[in-house]
């Protein structure tokens, strides 16, 4: 589905990204992990228009994004979270909903003017769908709730429903677990879990070992801005390379010749 | 009515100003609403003044569409302008509409066969009636209104909270402020062409800081988060050298006096329907 043919990013002298390239599969939920520093929120950002690559190429489903304004790519079917939460505090959790789906509200200027029928049916509709969304991540209850009132892991989910409002067919996660106690995690596995069931393609960035290894079925690693392997959890764990990046190797460990 | 009619002829300009303001309160609640301190609506204003006057005087306009002008000279130049200035954010933005402000106000000083240079426009025929103001303060208030309700209102709201999270919810962020700040032009331009078939003269003079300032401190003072506050903002700070007439050399200094305390006390204005509503509910416990 989304395809990153060797992006490298540099910020001057810093080279932060260098000939990265993987594959996204449609469907699937892929991770991407790596010590702190070493570049996964880049490519995010790049992926998502934030910022513009160096060099290579990003495609989604053969369509490349590269020259495209953020909006533009998030209406070509890609949402994200954010690692540091950006939900808009002063809103109810129902109009932070409404609002990812901008793009899907089409009424003319005479539909809001003279509130035309056309535009009380798409306006329903959309809260409609907005308290659908807030009910998978568990939050309608809290619908009219000011989300800067919000718990941590609420927030979280909070973003997570409004990305869904944008109708992506990509869902990128940005540490989705970052902060959360065990009980929050587990619940969240559930939630993410569930959205992959619904047939959405799912690419994350988490720190969190046990959750990557436990939602991911594809797992690429980046160190030091290059993937150093790719491949399913199991070949992951047993990387020497990966095992190197993340615990180091000991001094006095036989080299192979 | 005999009262009335008195009370209206000593008080009619003064009532009709309360309108003018209110507009232009609007004017900057609309950039404001969205996350951008534009200080360029004196200007706007002076532009909107100015072309209406010169089509009244040098080419026997009709009142309306004199009006007209007024509003879309304005909105032309906010379009030309906010395509460079629109990308500055905070304090730059501020300091960029400030200067294209005090261009406008020179270049007006400086057009004399067009304007009458700092010498202004005098003999405006006063076409503006008492029903003009209220009715141009009504429309704007419905649009407004509306627009606040719909996508394009969530969507400034959006992006004054958080504009890269906005624009990745698939909101064109510059289209929507660039929207915000021609469609407050247009506002301002209005007022000023009003204004100036109701006082029978302009200047350039009216258009510069002293304004900008003005306008600022009505919105910030009555409050930026709904379409009530500008407007209370704009009666009191239209009333308030009437009352206090003796200190009126002072008037700018109170200006700048109220925008700090309001600033430092009262940041969401005095109309923030959540504080009268805890004030309320601590009366009633």
């Amino acid at each position: 589905m989304l395809q990153l043919s060797n992006v490298s990013k540099r910020f001057g002298g810093l080279s932060v990204l260098q000939d990265v390239s993987f594959t996204v599969p449609a469907g699937k939920v892929f991770g991407l992990i790596g010590p702190n520093g070493a570049g996964k929120t880049t490519v995010f950002n790049l992926i998502t228009g934030l910022l513009a690559p160096t060099g290579g190429e990003i495609d989604l489903q053969g369509e490349s994004l590269l020259g495209h304004a953020p909006h533009q790519i998030t209406r070509r079917g890609i949402a994200r979270t954010f690692q540091n939460i950006r939900i808009f505090k002063d809103m109810t959790l129902l109009d932070n909903v409404v609002v990812g789906m901008h793009s899907h509200l089409n009424y003319g200027v005479p539909g809001w003017l003279f509130s035309l029928p056309g535009f009380r049916a798409q306006e329903k509709s959309a809260r409609e769908k907005a308290h659908e969304l807030l009910g998978w991540v568990g939050l309608d209850a809290k619908a009219m709730d000011i989300a800067d009132n919000l718990s941590y892991g609420d927030q979280r989910k909070l973003e997570l429903a409004r990305a869904l409002a944008t109708e992506p067919k990509l869902l990128l996660l940005d540490e989705p677990v970052a902060g959360m106690n065990t009980g929050e995690k587990v619940e969240l596995m559930g939630e993410i879990t569930n959205i992959a069931r619904r047939g959405y393609t799912i690419f994350m960035i988490e720190h969190d070992m046990r959750f990557v290894m436990g939602l991911c079925e594809r797992i690429a690693v980046l160190n030091f801005g290059r993937i150093i392997a790719e491949g399913s959890p199991d070949e992951i764990k047993n990387n020497p390379d990966v095992i190197e990046a993340y615990l180091g190797r000991e001094d006095d460990e036989e080299l192979p010749a | 009515m005999e009262w009335f009619e008195n009370f209206w002829q000593v008080y009619n300009n003064l009532i009709l100003t309360i309108g003018v303001n209110a507009l232009l309160a609007l004017s900057i609640w609309l950039t404001l609403s969205c996350g951008l301190l534009a200080m360029a609506n004196a200007a706007f204003m002076g532009i909107g003044a100015y072309t209406a006057s010169i089509l009244t005087m040098n080419y026997g306009a009709p009142f309306p569409l004199a009006l007209a002008g007024g509003i879309a000279a304005p909105t032309l130049v906010a379009l030309l302008i906010g395509g460079p200035t629109l990308r500055l954010s905070g304090v730059y933005l501020a300091m960029a509409t400030l200067g294209f402000g005090e261009v406008v106000r020179v270049l007006i000083l400086n057009a004399e066969s067009l304007t009458g240079g700092a010498l202004g426009l005098n003999g405006i025929p006063q076409s503006t009636q008492w029903w003009h103001v209220l009715l141009a303060l009504v429309v704007t208030l419905l649009i407004l209104w509306r627009l606040r309700r719909s996508r394009i209102g969530r969507a400034f709201e959006a992006i004054n909270e958080d504009a890269v999270a906005a624009s990745l919810m698939g909101i064109a962020v510059n289209a929507h402020k660039m929207l915000a700040f021609a469609l407050g032009a247009g506002i301002a331009g209005l007022a000023g062409a009003l204004n100036a078939h109701l006082t029978f003269f302009i200047g350039p003079s009216e258009f510069g800081f002293d304004r900008g300032v003005d306008i600022l401190t009505m919105a910030i003072l009555g409050g930026t988060g709904g379409l009530t506050g500008p407007v209370l903002g704009a009666l009191i700070v239209t009333l308030l050298p009437e009352l206090l007439r003796s200190f009126r050399d002072f008037r700018t200094m109170m200006n700048g006096a109220i925008l700090v305390v309001i600033v430092l006390f009262l940041p969401k204005g005095l109309w923030d329907p959540k504080r009268i509503r805890q004030w309320f509910g601590r009366g009633a416990a």
